[in-house]
């Protein structure tokens, strides 16, 4: 810490991390635009429920276009929960608990909405419950649904129990606290008074809660790759499918979180709290999880790259040097081999390089889920032909456009809330850590 | 008679009189009920028997389980709700005894597209949308082009069956895998699970949805078609439940396509109307499958391309650009 950690009284920590809590014009600007964003999107997406889905670019052969990229995607991001308090936080790095919150926030936020983005993919989205009710357990659809839901209820355990002991402290010393608030956190805060039996019960709620969260995330993504890898399409019919998508949304994950990490320093002022320090950390995290994607990439394109069977060659000749090869490179080259060169050296691990570095890899990473999910349905097995043009190759249209961007803004009004009105940073551990015990309740 | 000596016996025989009268009168009386009663049993046995008119015209029907049976045509009800009792059990339940077995003769095929048109109209379909598609193929550079109709396979081992989270696809035990657009929830799972692209999805609105809403949908037909739900080949559930070939088959000018039941080991050209044995079909002519490599093991085969009777034409393409 920069800081002289004896000067850091309970008091500073408290009002160092709770003074945004308040409603300012630039939360106003910020919601208003976000809310108006999404009456946009949401428009777009009654005029789908109206008119069906053929509002959209896919067709016969894509037949499953952005909406599913996008599916895949935020499933992916929102598997970093379990990488940074899971899996991170159980061998003991200290340096993490800053960042838990951030990273369960995200979980929080991209679960609850890959929900919703399969909905929109839906032809019949007033059939949903036929799910549940006609629920085959063959399919795996029934096991992402199942999965998911398991996942984002842990995810959000895992963000509530650590904020009771934080909204015991704010209901009762943020003054700047809108008053119709206050009784919101007190009966949020179930009574905690920090007293040693409470502290036990939440400690070991947390510790059950982390190590359940480790294989519902692995499942979450491992069964949203066999959404395509039970099929025996060129490009999808792989054995290394489920690694190859939970280390590639590790990498998407570990993107989000560094992004997230630096707007919050700058905006809520953390600069205290979010060293250089934790931006160094995440960086090596970033190439770490970086490096083991690239290594199930190599697996995946060169193995059956050796071999050139008939379908397989038909469809890695597009992606190598065909019609998808410029996205192609540039999502491999630009979001995978570029950054973890760059993030070998720790002036590019500094928090503005290692944001932007971020940024170029969450950008290649949705761009690498259209890779995956759109041009192997461009080469089936048969030909297509006597078909209009547009069901040979797909392009999105506008409306799909605007209906892929609203699930974006739903996460960031989901994180926006959540950092507005709760520490970013977990209070109660950080005083802690500080060696500051209990918390003084008058 | 002596009146003097009688008054006794007058009053005797008045009173006998009067007796038999009041007798008589209930013995009436008897016999009014009696007759009434007799009556009424005639006449309701008249209804009775008027009820169970024989009309004489005995007709001969097969019944579900596949036997003939001879029922006397008044005796014929039709069923009030044909639509919703296929739809909840014959449509499910298949026709009992049956493995309905396609083969596709590919040395006749010359790309007339008869199929398709028969097809698309039974099936209340848009131009570009295929239960049954003739594909132009080439398997190498080296070896010749021919003409391929592509209908869904009716895979015993069917991908898209697995993958349905609603059981909105179904494989019956007659071999024909249906739809039932009531409870397809639109994911097209299965159209990235079929490895023949023999899927297709109403995207828009079907063809003519104004003209068919309200009718009954009828599974074994998949009309009317619906919006945001899957549409495919069925091999004409319908037709065979009504003991006639598939559309497709029956529109054939070329003899490609033969159809029958493999427990028969019988199938029947749809254009000659001739009945061969399956498997002497396929071992004379070297009956093939597609992609049997992937274990799907599908329920139709093909006769290999060998002395075609046409020569191959680049076909002709009369779909719009762009739907």
């Amino acid at each position: 810490m920069t800081m002289d950690d004896n000067n850091l009284t309970f008091d500073k920590i408290t009002s160092d991390l709770t003074h945004h809590i308040r409603i300012n014009k630039g939360f106003m600007v910020w919601m208003g635009f976000l809310t108006v964003s999404l009456a946009v999107c949401l428009y777009a997406y009654s005029m789908q429920l109206r008119t069906g889905l053929g509002v959209a670019g896919i067709r016969d052969y894509v037949t499953w276009g952005l909406y599913l990229a996008n599916f895949v995607f935020f499933v992916a991001a929102s598997l970093i929960g379990m990488l940074i308090s899971a899996v991170l936080g159980l061998i003991g790095m200290k340096w993490l608990t800053p960042i838990t919150r951030i990273a369960e926030t995200i979980a929080v936020a991209f679960a609850a909405v890959a929900g919703l983005i399969i909905i929109s993919d839906m032809g019949r989205p007033e059939r949903l419950a036929y799910v549940f009710i006609y629920a085959r357990p063959q399919s795996p659809i029934l096991w992402d649904v199942t999965v998911i839901t398991t996942y984002f209820v842990l995810s959000l355990l895992l963000l509530f129990l650590p904020l009771i002991a934080d909204m015991a402290v704010i209901h009762r010393k943020v003054a700047s606290l809108p008053s119709w608030l206050k009784p919101v956190y007190k009966s949020l805060s179930l009574n905690f008074t920090d007293r040693p039996e409470q502290n036990k019960i939440i400690n070991r709620s947390i510790r059950i809660l982390l190590i359940l969260l480790i294989p519902a995330a692995l499942s979450i993504h491992t069964v949203t790759s066999w959404l395509f890898a039970v099929t025996s399409r060129a490009g999808w019919d792989s054995t290394v499918f489920g690694p190859y998508f939970v280390s590639g949304a590790f990498v998407a994950g570990s993107a989000a979180v560094i992004i997230a990490m630096f707007f919050f320093r700058k905006n809520y002022k953390l600069q205290d709290y979010l060293t250089d320090m934790h931006f160094n950390n995440m960086g090596k995290v970033l190439a770490t999880v970086s490096l083991v994607y690239l290594y199930f990439n190599i697996n995946e394109f060169l193995v059956p790259g050796y071999k050139m069977k008939r379908a397989d060659a038909v469809h890695l000749q597009e992606l190598f040097a065909g019609k998808d090869a410029l996205l192609f490179w540039v999502v491999q080259l630009g979001g995978l081999v570029l950054p973890i060169l760059f993030m070998l050296f720790r002036r590019f691990r500094k928090p503005l390089p290692i944001m932007l570095i971020s940024i170029a890899v969450l950008i290649a990473a949705w761009f690498k889920r259209y890779i995956i999910v759109i041009p192997t349905q461009e080469h089936p097995f048969l030909p297509i032909q006597h078909v209009p043009q547009n069901f040979v190759h797909y392009s999105p249209t506008l409306i799909e456009t605007l209906i892929t961007i609203a699930p974006f803004i739903l996460v960031l009004i989901i994180i926006t809330l959540i950092s507005k009105f709760f520490p970013v940073i977990p209070l109660h551990e950080t005083a802690r850590e500080k060696g500051i015990e209990h918390i003084k309740f008058d | 008679m002596d009146d003097s000596n009688t008054p006794h016996s007058n009053n005797e025989s008045e009173n006998q009189k009067g007796s038999s009268r009041r007798d008589f009168l209930k013995n009436l009386g008897l016999a009014g009920v009696g007759v009434a009663a007799g009556a009424a049993a005639l006449y309701s046995g008249h209804i009775f028997e008027a009820k169970k008119e024989v009309s004489g015209d005995q007709k001969v029907l097969l019944t579900q389980d596949g036997k003939l049976v001879q029922v006397d045509s008044l005796e014929i009800k039709a069923l009030e709700k044909n639509g919703k009792e296929l739809h909840e059990t014959l449509g499910r339940e298949g026709i009992p005894g049956r493995r309905w077995v396609m083969v596709t003769d590919l040395s006749k095929c010359r790309n007339a597209r008869k199929c398709i048109n028969a097809c698309q109209g039974a099936h209340q379909l848009r131009p570009e949308q295929y239960h049954m598609n003739t594909l132009q193929m080439q398997d190498t550079p080296g070896t010749a082009p021919y003409n391929m109709p592509k209908n869904c396979q009716h895979c015993d081992n069917p991908p898209c069956v697995a993958v349905c989270p609603v059981d909105a696809t179904y494989k019956r035990p007659d071999g024909i895998v249906l739809i039932e657009n009531d409870r397809c929830i639109g994911c097209r799972f299965c159209m990235a699970a079929c490895p023949y692209s023999a899927r297709i999805f109403n995207w828009i609105e079907p063809k003519d949805a104004a003209n068919h809403q309200g009718e009954e949908y009828n599974v074994e037909l998949n009309v009317p078609q619906k919006l945001g739900t899957i549409s495919k080949c069925l091999f004409s559930a319908d037709r065979l439940r009504e003991g006639k070939l598939p559309y497709c088959v029956e529109a054939c000018p070329n003899s490609v396509y033969y159809f029958g039941d493999e427990n028969e080991d019988a199938v029947t050209n749809g254009t000659t109307k001739e009945t061969v044995r399956l498997s002497k079909l396929l071992r004379d002519n070297g009956g093939y499958q597609l992609m049997p490599e992937l274990g799907t093991k599908p329920r139709v085969y093909y006769l290999p391309p060998k002395n075609r009777l046409f020569p191959f034409e680049e076909a002709k393409d009369a779909t719009p650009e762009k739907v």
